[in-house]
């Protein structure tokens, strides 16, 4: 494989339920952990009985053949979905009773498979609305164009910026979202993520539609994203040189039942994964 | 780069800064023209209801255009507005003497009671996304045309008194009936003048040009361009819906009064569903979410009618062609990308000459 | 017997609603569209209707089916030139012209037609008897509301065994499921979307005829309030649902009805809509109605 980022392998550790973590994330509990979380559609089980827990620090891959339940997995972390079985902790707290808002400001930020940015407005904007809860003045101060609007405002666009230049994107703060080229959309849509300051970043196929090249910068960012924000993420990729070279920890659906879990090397060494990816012809 | 972001600012405030001069020109010229007794009477008693339209559209800009939901009882909103207001000044008439504090209080309240019918209508519909959300617009729009129609109020020594359905105030000495259910308010004191119009359109503005570039009205079309994606950064969707919701009937409320405070006679029958359609057609003319393209769309479109009453039977119908024809042109994508080349074309050109 | 009188009024008044509503609901269902000038198709139905009858003398039943004829034609050319160019636009635009269209009519109406009331003759009329007399005379059922009750009845059976049985109804019911999937299964989308508008503009026709011949005032806006009531009838069964529309309609029809007799003239559309919004609140999906998940 051309594009390899060298590195240690994780060592992975149990956790009191059936997870494993990183073992240097052992000494606390993990940013999220889900226990026998399930969601029914009509009649149809699109996820069961899934178990995961992923350290605070913890680069973790969701893999799977399409239609495996993986999107919405992140669905139900996020509630876009209401889960009907099982509970989500997040950093210890059960989000029961909260909407995508709320999780989102208890810590939990998306990318979208279907890239979903707010394409009229320009780059920036998009990166200030990530920020939104942490730029403090309201409707009045805006309206009357109080101290605190420009303050905040003044304190908000250095702050995109400098968010934008993760991904060097600052020249393009003032061009219009949806004009991007695609790959830029997906990097801006990880930037708005990032923007709301959260302890567990889901990134949906961050690769999808991008050149090795990119790839392998994108993993660089990736990793460098856990690095200086010290977070936890969890991606999907179907781009397996980005998963196995940066996942320390990787669990695999089919038809939404989780048939594998643990490290790289496990995963690729695992016969139930490779029937589930190349089709059950061996026993 | 630096450079750039200078651009943008200057681009964004240049079409604020324009619209804002195109109001204070227009301004200056009618009025100059109106006291040199220049203007047509025809035109002349139009100048207050201009303003109300103007304000009204660029009301109903902020709901359609920036949060991107379709109001179909906007008229609603502009009818509670005008009862509030004209109930208020007709109350107020001997307490308070100067016309213009008259005027500006009853402004204020037909905005609080508009604001006040935006929260109580706002807090069901604004659950509904859409279609429904149109519909029951429209619904609440309808209603509040049944309700005024069924109020009578009525002032004396005492205060004021109010019934529903059937007329039962035994007015006091000296009372008499300000609103009574569906003759409406018979004798309005005009004390809206061209000059206060001019102001309400200034402060709506300003109040929408600030709210649209600021924290919340990020937000706002946030939830315009992508719900989910929203949501998933931590916008609160009902708490922002409301907030434009909210000021956009606040400000048709305004507009109400001022209106209501223009003319004779004012009956709730008035502001109907064609109201809020001929509101909407404004909107649509001038452009979504176009601030300057309202003004223009609602000024020409009430004048209009009064200069060329000879076509007055095809008026309607010319609207509802110009509504499909601006939908279709700007929707399809085939006349879309034809306009677009052509424009493209002709910019080209003038480039190049 | 007065409340019984209310009550078979109410159904009657139920039965046109849920003969209109089923025009939203299919064209919702299939289209995701609000066809708000459907209401509109109605009122041209019941002009169509009167003029065969009452100026050119020909027999009722060939001035229904003269004004189902135009109706399906207008409603075919209505999809044809406005709605189909925006299959892929925003529902706000397509909303927008489907309010401009509803205007053009009545409008148009109004120019060709002038806004002076027509009275819609009775045709309806047995023996010099309007009425089916019961209980020695106490009670009076018209003609023209046993008339609507058998029509709805009998055209919710046809629509039903025409979805569930007919390639075409078939074709439908995959358009509605999934267009894009329905494609690939050759099934020519634009076709389907073209037919549905063609049946329910032909229901549209008959629903106006038969409110014309219980509520005979006919202008230019006569199908306007009938048309938002018909819709609130939809969403209140459920959109997307033929037995919804049914009892929707029905249920909002008597609800009208004794809110009329029993409340107030004047509040009974308040009613009405109050009864809308509750609905949209309570279960956004209605009585019958099926949850839509919005992909992500």
């Amino acid at each position: 494989m051309s594009n390899t980022i060298k590195r240690e392998p994780t060592k992975l550790v149990p956790v009191p339920s059936r997870n494993k973590i990183p073992e240097r994330d052992a000494d606390k509990h993990p940013i999220m952990e889900c226990r026998h979380l399930g969601i029914d559609f009509g009649g149809l089980t699109a996820v069961n009985d899934l178990d995961l827990a992923i350290g605070r620090t913890e680069i973790a891959g969701l893999i799977g053949p399409n239609g495996a339940g993986k999107t919405t997995v992140f669905n139900l972390l996020t509630k876009v979905y209401q889960p009907t079985r099982g509970t989500i902790l997040l950093d210890g707290v059960d989000t029961h009773n909260m909407n995508t808002t709320q999780v989102n400001m208890a810590g939990i930020a998306r990318t979208f498979q279907n890239i979903r940015l707010f394409s009229n407005l320009s780059v920036e904007d998009n990166v200030k609305l990530g920020l939104h809860n942490h730029i403090k003045y309201g409707m009045w101060q805006g309206i009357f164009r109080l101290p605190g609007y420009w303050k905040e405002e003044k304190k908000a666009h250095e702050r995109a910026l400098e968010l934008l230049s993760i991904f060097d994107m600052q020249d393009l703060a003032d061009a219009k979202a949806g004009s991007l080229p695609y790959g830029a959309q997906r990097r801006l849509e990880i930037v708005r993520a990032l923007a709301t300051e959260p302890k567990l970043l889901l990134l949906d196929e961050p690769a999808a539609g991008m050149n090795p090249s990119e790839t392998a910068e994108l993993m660089e960012n990736i990793v460098k994203i856990r690095d200086t924000f010290n977070i936890a993420v969890l991606l999907i990729e179907h781009d397996m040189s980005l998963v196995m070279n940066i996942c320390e920890g990787i669990c695999v659906l089919d038809f939404g039942q989780t048939i594998a879990k643990g490290t790289p090397e496990e995963i690729q060494n695992n016969p139930e994964v490779i029937k589930a990816y190349l089709g059950g012809r061996k026993e | 780069m630096k450079n750039n972001r200078k651009l943008r600012l200057t681009k964004t405030s240049r079409t604020n800064f324009l619209t804002y001069l195109m109001v204070i020109v227009a301004f200056v010229v009618l009025n100059s023209m109106s006291n040199a007794g220049m203007l047509k009477s025809a035109l002349q008693g139009q100048l207050v209801p201009i303003c109300a339209y103007v304000t009204m559209a660029l009301a109903l800009n902020l709901t359609v255009g920036v949060l991107g939901e379709l109001s179909l009882g906007h008229a609603g909103f502009m009818s509670v507005g005008a009862f509030a207001g004209a109930v208020a000044a007709s109350a107020m008439r001997d307490a308070v003497a100067a016309e213009p504090v008259r005027l500006a209080i009853a402004l204020v309240i037909g905005a609080a009671f508009a604001a006040l019918a935006g929260v109580l209508v706002g807090i069901p519909v604004l659950r509904l996304n859409g279609d429904y959300l149109a519909i029951v617009t429209l619904a609440f729009g309808e209603i509040i045309k049944s309700i005024i129609n069924n109020l009578y109020i009525g002032v004396d020594a005492r205060g004021l008194h109010a019934s529903f359905v059937q007329n039962t105030i035994a007015l006091g000495d000296g009372g008499r009936m300000i609103l009574s259910g569906p003759m409406g308010i018979p004798g309005v004191t005009k004390i809206s003048t061209f000059t206060a119009g001019f102001i309400l359109i200034m402060v709506t503005l300003v109040v929408i040009f600030n709210l649209v570039n600021s924290r919340s009205g990020r937000a706002i079309m946030a939830l315009r361009d992508n719900r989910i994606a929203a949501e998933s950064v931590g916008i609160n969707v009902t708490k922002y819906k409301m907030m434009a919701f909210v000021t956009s009937a606040a400000l048709a409320g305004a507009a109400g009064a001022l209106f209501a405070l223009g003319q004779n006679t004012i009956i709730a029958s008035k502001f109907d569903f064609n109201q809020s359609i001929l509101i909407l057609v404004f909107v649509v003319l001038g452009g979504q979410g176009r601030m300057w393209g309202s003004i223009i769309a609602a000024a020409a479109l009430t004048v209009l009618p009064e200069l060329l009453r000879e076509f007055a039977d095809y008026r309607m119908l010319v609207y509802a062609i110009v509504l499909i024809l601006v939908m279709l042109l700007t929707n399809n994508p085939t006349l879309k990308g034809f306009f677009e080349g052509l424009a493209a074309k002709v910019k080209k050109s003038e480039k190049g000459a | 017997m007065t409340f019984l009188s209310h009550l078979i009024n109410g159904i009657s008044l139920g039965s046109v609603y849920a003969i209109i509503a089923l025009g939203y609901t299919m064209v919702y269902g299939i289209a995701k569209m609000l066809n708000f000038a459907h209401g509109d198709v109605i009122m041209v139905g019941a002009y169509i209707c009167f003029f065969a009858v009452a100026t050119y003398g020909l027999p009722p039943i060939v001035g229904v089916l003269l004004a189902m004829v135009v109706c399906t034609a207008l409603g075919m050319l209505i999809e044809r030139l406005a709605y189909k160019p925006l299959r892929q636009a925003p529902s706000l635009a397509v909303l927008i012209t489907a309010i401009g269209v509803s205007y053009f009519l009545q409008n148009g109406a109004q120019l060709l037609w002038s806004a002076n009331n027509k009275m819609f003759p009775n045709f309806l009329n047995f023996g010099g008897k309007t009425g089916l007399s019961l209980f020695d005379g106490q009670l009076t059922i018209s003609w023209t509301a046993i008339v609507t009750v058998v029509a709805c009845v009998v055209i919710m059976i046809a629509l039903t065994l025409f979805t569930g049985k007919t390639r075409i109804g078939k074709a439908m019911r995959a358009c509605s499921e999934d267009k894009g999937a329905a494609e690939l299964m050759g099934i020519n989308v634009n076709t389907t979307i073209s037919v549905t508008f063609a049946i329910g503009s032909a229901l549209a026709a008959i629903a106006g005829v038969l409110l014309c011949s219980a509520y005979p005032i006919l202008v230019p806006t006569t199908g306007s309030m009938p048309g938002i009531k018909a819709f609130t009838a939809a969403v209140f069964g459920g959109i997307g649902s033929i037995p919804g529309a049914l009892l929707g309609g029905v249920l909002l029809g008597v609800i009208e009805i004794f809110a009329k007799a029993y409340i107030s003239t004047q509040l009974s559309d308040a009613i009405v809509f109050a009864v809308l919004i509750i609905v949209l609140l309570v279960k956004p999906t209605g009585l019958l109605g099926k949850q839509i998940r919005e992909k992500v």
